[in-house]
């Protein structure tokens, strides 16, 4: 009998921190299994973010750099600028950390298409830091700092970073995926594959979003917070490519 | 025989049941077992009946599960 499924090697043998059911811990598979099958798992770079993900240099057997809170993109321009061209450099980040302090590094290295892969995990709550209101909680939902419900008249709307970053000349690749179950999970690794292809081929910024769950925060079972995000989150969040700058060139 | 077999390192496993939930043949469960942490660690009850398709471990967070097959 052969292994089909294994832990990848670029994963440490540091158990996670995550909670039961987390998927953080699915994405740094995906993230880990694409760079090897690559061949760029010796020469990748990894940018930490702050937030449940924080300790992700625990995690990965790459070379990681902490970032500060929401400068994982800024950070990773720099590193563009210093290191190997061949290098694959990523940045993972949380909603806390891509959407709201550092929507000004996402926005900015997204306009300077910068050639790196950011993936950014939504969702739509704090995690770290006990369940506050994120930049991206749906209308109606509830958080400690919400308590009856997000109501966008009182709290502003959620934004959408995907289309948003999608207006944009700089990225070369935009797509938002999900994790909840294996089919969509498969969809993100190819995914992942493809963006790191695409910064592979030096053709700028790909960005991928992951719809993911947050089990103890949501107060679900992990099953019932997979559900969520297949149920309330997918719906809000339409998955699929909203830029690919490959079939762009292809068209033209 | 089986066409498939699954292996859980139990000192990682977390119980979350994603896996108890992915796979098709219905032939995994949440034991009660604990293991170092205290999490009630998943397992398979039939292991003649795994197809070894790897959902279960295409869902796990924790890469606790290592999957063969012929």
């Amino acid at each position: 009998m052969k292994i089909i499924a294994d832990k990848p090697k670029l994963l440490t043998e540091t158990p996670m921190h995550y909670c039961p059911g987390c998927t953080h811990g699915i994405v740094h598979r995906l993230i880990a299994e694409v760079l090897e099958e690559l061949g760029k798992a010796d020469n990748a770079i990894g940018i930490a973010p702050v937030g449940c993900a924080v300790y992700a240099y625990r995690y990965f057997n790459c070379d990681m750099i902490e970032a500060a809170h929401g400068r994982a993109p800024a950070i990773s321009s720099a590193v563009r600028r210093v290191v190997n061209p061949d290098n694959l450099i990523f940045c993972y980040q949380g909603d806390g950390d891509c959407a709201s302090i550092g929507m000004a590094e996402t926005v900015h290295a997204c306009m300077r298409g910068e050639n790196i892969t950011v993936i950014f995990i939504n969702n739509g709550i704090y995690g770290m830091t006990g369940g506050q209101m994120a930049p991206t909680t749906m209308p109606g939902v509830k958080a400690t700092t919400c308590i009856y419900g997000r109501d966008p008249k009182k709290y502003g709307n959620p934004v959408h970073l995907s289309e948003m970053l999608a207006t944009l000349t700089g990225p070369a690749y935009i797509e938002r995926v999900a994790c909840y179950d294996v089919p969509h999970v498969k969809k993100a690794k190819a995914a992942l594959k493809k963006a790191f292809e695409i910064q592979m081929q030096k053709k700028g910024l790909s960005f991928i979003e992951v719809l993911a769950s947050c089990p103890t925060n949501f107060h679900m079972t992990p099953i019932e917070a997979m559900d969520f995000v297949k149920t309330q989150a997918e719906p809000f969040y339409p998955l699929g490519v909203f830029k690919d700058i490959t079939k762009e060139e292809a068209n033209s | 025989m089986a066409k498939g077999k699954v292996e859980f390192r139990e000192a990682y496993c977390k119980g979350c049941s994603l896996c108890v939930n992915a796979c098709p043949m219905k032939i995994l469960q949440i034991s009660k077992r604990t293991n170092a942490k205290g999490y009630e660690v998943a397992e398979c009850v039939d292991m003649d009946k795994c197809i070894g398709c790897a959902s279960c471990a295409t869902m796990c967070p924790d890469s606790v599960i290592t999957v063969y097959r012929d």
